[in-house]
């Protein structure tokens, strides 16, 4: 109980913190300590749910099963170590005179306010709270994207708001009809938007209801996932923001809304008895593997290109969810992991690369590996990752999803692998320009905090070639509560 | 709906469809208003529409938790939300603008078709539904996709804001009409949500202002794809 408290309060109280003291000169360590703690409290988590099993907690208003502290974990492990790249990256923008003090102490306290958003919208147990919760991680993200204040990052955020707004609108339509067929079965007064207690009675609710609620769930939360055809905002959103924001954008707001399609799939499966909403979630996820994968070759700037091959992989874990049952579900768990580590890795060493050219162009990046060995390999050995290759974990998860593919649905097969085969292409070329020939980039005035990059490739690796049979035992409990 | 039902429903579920019906009008009106200041008056009186509905419904079926989002509802939508676009387009001064809105005719039987297929979508629910307001609900979801045709089809970004309030007006409705309400908590936080949003909003206008010298937000799109060093010069030519 009081970790989870810890989980929640130390990132709003940090915010608090941080929005009143953050134009002083330690805020960047405030906020590395804030993340740090919040770390730990989850990690004692983890370890209570893992040896206690699920919990609900606060009169029932959160609950915690291995499938959601599995994310909280991940959640704030990735939020630690991108509070320790932003120390060296902020200060850079600041000495290059992007960003006044006042907006660094914006960026501190929203950074914090976002994680424990997140961390809220993964715990809670009332549906409506969720959809409260992803709200307030938009609107959060939203001052984020537009901390530049130039036209180009207005214009993203303004696209990512209204997107978002409108999509979100959608979920709560969702969330209002589900509450409608709960209440039916579980009254007025009880829980009728707990999810343990939807859970309980799934199989009494009205089908009819719940596959329209799902369809509205999904487009919903989808818009944030960014499923396609609702991804318009995404790739815009991380070419303008901060990178570290892009790099918590793809590694975690995208799991945290798919997670709570999971939870819808759950109940509609539940009261369905048919496949519809994996049909749906498999429909949709293949189509997102696919767009995305023929745009990359067209882009321009580095940002955009790993925004896209962000939708690729949300759609690719859609996809695995919605074939469902035991391997896929493990699979579409370890590639969430997976692409978490990698993307937001990718984007340390992006970031510090786009410092180091003053631009984001891929073509006026040139000879990264000459002026900063580091940056150059964890650029490179981190779109071998995310392209799939052996031994690194994304493989592993690819492979299964491939596999599983193969055995179920063969159709879908050759559509997966000429999508996966376009953009290693089309990634690779560009990567390559950028990490050889002759320099182009100058060195950093600050040292880059490259260590995160390397413990996230790092776990990567170990995922690839070994998953601890904890690890391995936990996925598996989490896959089948996902059924 | 034949002549023997209307008989049977009460007065309360009768206010409450004229109620239901007003709101539907006053979304169409928004569709097709050009002025900003009309469109700010018309999405006040929705909120009284909505504020009167929330308490017939209230006050016939005895529930106090509705009584309080009644009273959330007329602080929220009649008064702050209203208040604050009032101030905000006064300070812009964009009182008197006019959204160019390309031939309110086709527009106006887009929305038809909507409210055909709410209607459609709704009729599984009504038919489960055993609150007094159930037929309302295919209302409710109409005004939703209104206020989203609304929304993509306005230029300007105050409009679009309002068109945003309106879609949440309408799934608030959505919430009255087919559940009584969601849990207070949950219509704390979403309140909670709005307000922010609207104060992030005001904050957004000022700064497009800034940038584009507009609030129009296809000025916007010049900045697309190009790396912000680039963008800097060419943000206010248009």
């Amino acid at each position: 109980m009081i970790e989870l408290a810890c989980v929640l309060a130390t990132p709003l109280i940090t915010a608090l913190l941080l929005a009143l003291f953050g134009h002083r000169r330690g805020a960047p360590e405030i906020n590395s300590a804030g993340s740090l703690l919040t770390l730990i409290a989850a990690g004692v988590l983890t370890v209570r749910v893992v040896s206690d099993g699920p919990m609900t907690l606060f009169n029932e208003q959160f609950f915690v099963d291995p499938l959601n502290v599995f994310l909280i974990a991940l959640t704030a492990l990735v939020g630690f170590t991108t509070s320790l790249f932003s120390r060296p990256y902020m200060r850079v923008e600041h000495d290059h005179g992007r960003l006044s003090i006042s907006r660094l102490r914006l960026y501190h306290s929203m950074f914090q306010m976002f994680m424990c958003t997140m961390l809220t919208a993964l715990s809670t147990n009332n549906l409506g709270i969720l959809w409260v919760a992803m709200e307030a991680a938009t609107l959060t993200t939203v001052l984020l994207v537009a901390l530049y204040r130039t036209p180009a990052s207005l214009e993203a955020a303004w696209k990512y708001f209204i997107l978002c707004g409108v999509g979100i609108a959608q979920a709560l339509f969702g969330t209002i009809l589900i509450y409608f067929a709960a209440e039916r079965v579980l009254g007025h007064a009880g829980g009728a938007l707990l999810w343990t207690h939807l859970d309980a009675v799934k199989a009494q609710l009205e089908p009819t209801v719940l596959s329209l609620a799902f369809v509205f769930l999904l487009v919903g939360y989808g818009t944030k996932t960014g499923l396609v055809p609702l991804h318009n905002w995404l790739p815009d959103a991380h070419a303008e923001g901060p990178t570290p924001v892009s790099a918590v954008l793809s590694g975690l707001l995208l799991n945290v809304a798919l997670y709570a399609i999971i939870r819808g799939k759950v109940l509609v499966d539940g009261a369905l008895e048919t496949h519809f909403a994996g049909n749906l979630m498999m429909g949709f996820g293949l189509l997102t593997v696919v767009v995305p994968s023929f745009y990359l070759s067209r882009q321009k700037d580095v940002k955009r290109l790993f925004g896209y091959s962000s939708i690729e992989h949300m759609g690719l874990i859609t996809f695995a969810f919605g074939m469902g049952g035991p391997v896929a579900n493990f699979a579409g768990l370890l590639h969430m992991t997976v692409h978490s580590l990698t993307k937001s890795a990718i984007f340390f060493a992006v970031g510090h690369a786009a410092q180091m050219a003053g631009t984001q162009i891929i073509d006026d990046i040139k000879g990264l590996i000459k002026r900063s060995p580091t940056i150059g390999w964890g650029m490179m050995l981190g779109t071998l990752a995310i392209l799939g290759m052996p031994p690194f974990g994304v493989f592993t998860s690819e492979f299964m999803i491939l596999t599983t593919a193969i055995k179920h649905y063969p159709w879908a097969t050759p559509i997966l692998l000429t999508a996966l085969g376009v953009a290693f292409a089309s990634i690779f070329n560009k990567v390559q320009g950028m990490v050889f020939g002759e320099p182009t980039v100058k060195p950093l005035a600050h040292n880059p905090a490259l260590l995160p990059v390397f413990i996230h490739l790092g776990l990567v690796l170990m995922l690839g070639l070994w998953i601890p049979p904890y690890l391995a035992d936990w996925y598996r409990q989490a896959a089948k509560f996902i059924g | 709906m034949n002549l023997s039902m209307i008989h049977a429903v009460p007065l309360s579920g009768q206010i409450i469809n004229l109620c239901a019906a007003v709101l539907l009008l006053l979304a169409f009106a928004m569709l097709a208003q050009r002025r900003v200041l009309s469109l700010i008056n018309l999405f006040m009186l929705q909120g009284l529409v909505l504020f009167v509905s929330t308490l017939v419904v209230a006050l016939t079926t005895h529930q106090n938790e509705l009584l309080m989002s009644a009273a959330l509802t007329l602080t929220l939508k009649v008064i702050a939300l209203p208040y604050i676009l009032h101030r905000l387009i006064r300070r812009l001064s964009v009182k008197w603008d006019v959204d160019t809105l390309l031939n309110i005719p086709t527009i106006m039987l887009i929305g038809i078709a909507l409210v055909i297929i709410a209607f459609n979508v709704a009729q599984p629910i009504s038919q489960l539904s055993g609150t007094i307001t159930r037929s309302t609900i295919g209302i409710a979801l109409a005004c939703v996709l209104l206020a989203f045709l609304m929304m993509i089809t306005r230029s300007k970004a105050v409009p679009q804001v309002i068109a945003f309030l309106a879609m949440e007006n309408g799934l608030f409705f959505a919430a009255t009409s087919a559940t009584y309400g969601m849990p207070m908590v949950v219509e704390l936080g979403i309140a909670l949500d709005v307000m922010v949003a609207m104060v992030i909003f005001g904050v957004f206008f000022f700064q497009i202002r800034q940038q584009f010298d507009s609030l129009d937000i296809r000025h916007m799109e010049n900045g697309k794809g190009i790396s912000r060093e680039a963008v800097k010069g060419t943000g206010k030519e248009s």
